[in-house]
């Protein structure tokens, strides 16, 4: 069966190992990991929110749910890509000098990235986008002088207020 | 706040303050563990000499951690209670790894405590440390460092609530040697609940009544069932019998299931899978209805997946939602605790009065029958030489009646012992089926002696395995523990020679157990009685003097050295291209045939 792309977020306990526990489960069960992203969401009860995209046949994401829900800090699984109601957003910093920076920043305006840094001898994109946008920026930039990249990963989110 | 929070706050007037290794000796005695398995080291002396100061438990002294680990697992399979392990950091950890996953693949509930390094060593290669819950994250259920005194007894707590609920499984507990000696608040199992660990085990009643219809409309069913009926408890077992007999229907088990269901049933297939029965495998791969109970679709069990039982409608209760579609898609996933489950089945097929298509369920049982008549698990008997499978009969017919435990070793003669020894009731059979664990039999069996001091506890062995964990002898001889080791000597690995004839073309590499000890003077520098047949006119004497034998006993039982373990579905076959011996086809003549 062909690999589908789907995006998950976990609830987890923000404890000692539990990223560890994530990232082995996929490496021991031979689970593809085409990002992750994991940071703190609410202090007060000590949980983390973890999103990862993965890519694999539908029967071996419905394993990968399974799996995390057995984990014991972890306390829900959503899988993003069947819901309706999720919005992503990936951040990433491109670097590019080339012998035209005007150029180059022309055309990231007009793909909606800022200039985080422009003091060296390259200047720093900042562009917060869906996953595929990003890639298609990149592309833009390449022939502009791209020299390096720095991608976040894909944060997850739903759009309901529950 | 969380739940535990709010608990905390309340309690806190009532708490005492104890040190970190009176809190564990506490919590231990709190959960009601009366027998621990272990073997100090540095890093857990502080534990050491709070048990010394207390003598509310029994510690057995194993002589490798690996031991302790399968001592507890004999000692948790055969009680239905969780087994507790102490051992120190290290060496000590890392030495029970093999005990851990073994627990993990057959979900015993195990609950180990490791000493580690005083915090302010960790991270820096001290002297026997080791990262003991990076090490076991991938082999237990669940693993704490735990780093301050005062969450010690919360962890503990918590972690027998993993270890025995839902799914079990075992955990480990790492803890610093500073944090024993230091002063904790210890709160009680009551004030103590898990945020986020809140197994399901109630049936959805649309589940279970879809399940009775569809068991209500089959032509060809069969029960399916493995160890979650075992670990579910001995009402499982009651609830299979009750369902069984309401329906009718056939019954298998895997490995790990034997004896939830009594093998002296006519209903009883036999166990299934690579070497079950011809009629099981049959059954399994014909039938139009399967009703998998706490199994997993083990490859063991299904052999070839894609002609895995092609025309069968399947259910497949489990209590870990993981396991659902996991291998083999399901038409119906049931996640809840099997008993229960099985217990809901029961009483909605009698309140909708339902009946087993009769007609249907007498051609099945008929087209069964011939598939027994192949009488699959036929050997050819011998005046001169032991087999294996007569050894594995006469023992079972001298052990009648009694009050017998069998735990084995990995290999052919477990597969005999599991084939050939019949049980009745569920706890009495401790092997390794997910892992496979050479040396896991001697152990269990001092576990499984230590907890029931007047049965008759039996490790079937292979003169491989057993030498894998040997040094437990030392263990029984100290602690009384009577225990019998039923060696089939055939001076092979005998399941890698029978593989490597079967599909190596014979080429028996480094199988042949080279330079055996004398297991007879063996036995005798222990301290246990030893004692060794040759031939088949010998063994039931030898025999019964080992069950009369007050001491352990190790007997070297000679076998046939060449004998194979049949029926066998090799890898990559389906359960319908089972291979059988010569003797099993129903057109040889019963002469110089054993029957089953």
């Amino acid at each position: 069966m062909a690999n589908e792309r789907h995006t998950l977020t976990a609830l987890v306990d923000n404890e000692a190992g539990v990223l560890a526990r994530v990232v082995g489960l996929f490496s021991g069960r031979g689970y593809n990991i085409d990002s992750l992203t994991v940071g703190e969401v609410d202090p007060a009860e000590r949980t983390s929110r973890i999103t990862v995209v993965t890519s694999g046949p539908p029967a071996v994401i419905e394993q990968i749910e399974a799996q995390l829900k057995r984990l014991v800090p972890v306390h829900a699984v959503t899988n993003w890509t069947f819901a309706t109601d999720g919005v992503e957003r990936e951040m990433a910093l491109v670097k590019v000098a080339g012998a035209d920076r005007a150029e180059a920043k022309q055309m990231a305006a007009k793909l909606g990235a800022r200039v985080l840094d422009d003091r060296g001898q390259a200047t720093v994109f900042e562009l917060t986008d869906a996953p595929a946008n990003i890639g298609s920026f990149i592309e833009a930039m390449r022939p502009l002088g791209l020299c390096d990249v720095s991608r976040t990963g894909v944060a997850a989110i739903s759009r309901d207020p529950g | 706040m969380s739940e535990s929070d709010t608990l905390t706050a309340k309690a806190r007037p009532e708490t005492v303050s104890l040190t970190g290794a009176e809190i564990v000796v506490r919590a231990l005695k709190d959960q009601g563990v009366t027998h621990i398995f272990g073997y100090p080291g540095g890093a857990v002396l502080p534990i050491y000499d709070a048990l010394f100061a207390d003598n509310g438990i029994t510690h057995v002294l194993v002589r490798h951690e690996q031991g302790a680990t399968h001592a507890a697992e004999g000692y948790a399979r055969s009680t239905g209670k969780p087994g507790v392990v102490l051992v120190t950091s290290g060496p000590g950890a890392t030495n029970a790894v093999t005990g851990l996953t073994d627990a993990l693949m057959d979900s015993i509930p195990l609950v180990v405590l490791t000493g580690q390094v005083a915090t302010h060593l960790i991270g820096t290669d001290a002297f026997q440390e080791a990262d003991t819950v990076g090490i076991t994250r991938a082999c237990t259920k669940h693993n704490w460092l735990v780093r301050d005194a005062n969450d010690l007894s919360r962890t503990l707590h918590e972690a027998f609530q993993i270890a025995t609920t839902g799914r079990p499984g075992p955990v480990v507990i790492d803890i610093p040697k500073d944090v024993q000696f230091k002063t904790g608040e210890y709160l009680t199992p009551d004030q103590i609940r898990h945020r986020s660990f809140k197994p399901k085990t109630e049936p959805e009643a649309a589940s279970v009544l879809r399940a009775v219809e569809m068991m209500a409309a089959a032509k060809r069913p069969i029960f399916y069932t493995g160890g979650g009926l075992i670990n579910s408890g001995p009402q499982a077992s009651q609830a299979l019998r009750e369902l069984a007999a309401l329906t009718g229907f056939p019954v298998t088990s895997t490995l790990m299931g034997l004896g939830a269901f009594p093998a002296s049933s006519p209903q009883w297939l036999g166990m299934l899978g690579m070497h079950g029965t011809y009629e099981a495998n049959h059954a399994m791969h014909d039938c139009d209805l399967m009703i998998c109970l706490g199994a997993r679709f083990d490859d063991r069990v299904t052999g070839r997946i894609d002609k895995f039982s092609p025309g069968s409608k399947k259910i497949h209760l489990d209590i870990d939602a993981s396991q659902i579609n996991k291998v083999v898609r399901v038409d119906l996933g049931i996640v809840a605790d099997a008993g229960k489950t099985i217990a809901e089945m029961v009483k909605l097929w009698k309140a909708k009065d339902k009946k087993a298509d009769a007609a249907a369920l007498k051609d099945w049982w008929a087209q069964i029958d011939r598939w027994r008549a192949k009488r699959s698990l036929a050997y050819e008997a011998s005046d001169a030489l032991i087999k294996p499978q007569y050894a594995i009969d006469r023992l079972y017919a001298l052990t009648r009646g009694r009050n017998v435990y069998i735990t084995t070793e990995v290999g052919q003669h477990q597969m005999w012992a599991a084939q050939r020894f019949k049980f009745e009731e569920p706890n009495r059979w401790m092997t390794s089926g997910g892992l496979g664990t050479m040396g896991y039999g001697l152990p269990a069996a001092v576990g499984v002696q230590m907890a029931h001091r007047d049965a008759l506890v039996i490790d079937i062995a292979g003169e491989a395995s057993v030498q894998m964990t040997m040094q437990e002898m030392s263990t029984a001889v100290q602690y009384n523990l009577p225990i019998k080791i039923f060696i089939l000597n055939n001076e092979y690995m005998g399941m890698v020679r029978q593989w490597q004839q079967l599909l190596h073309g014979g080429r028996y590499s480094h199988s042949y157990s080279e330079a055996l000890p004398d297991f007879v003077k063996m036995a005798e520098a222990f301290g246990c009685l030893g004692l060794r047949a040759t031939k088949p006119s010998e063994l039931d004497a030898k025999i019964m003097e080992m069950i009369d034998s007050p001491k352990p006993v190790l007997f070297d039982c000679r076998v046939d050295a060449t004998e194979n373990c049949y029926p066998m579905i090799p890898s990559g076959a389906a359960h319908n291209e089972m291979i059988l011996s010569a003797l099993s086809d129903a057109s040889v003549s019963d002469e110089g045939k054993m029957l089953v």
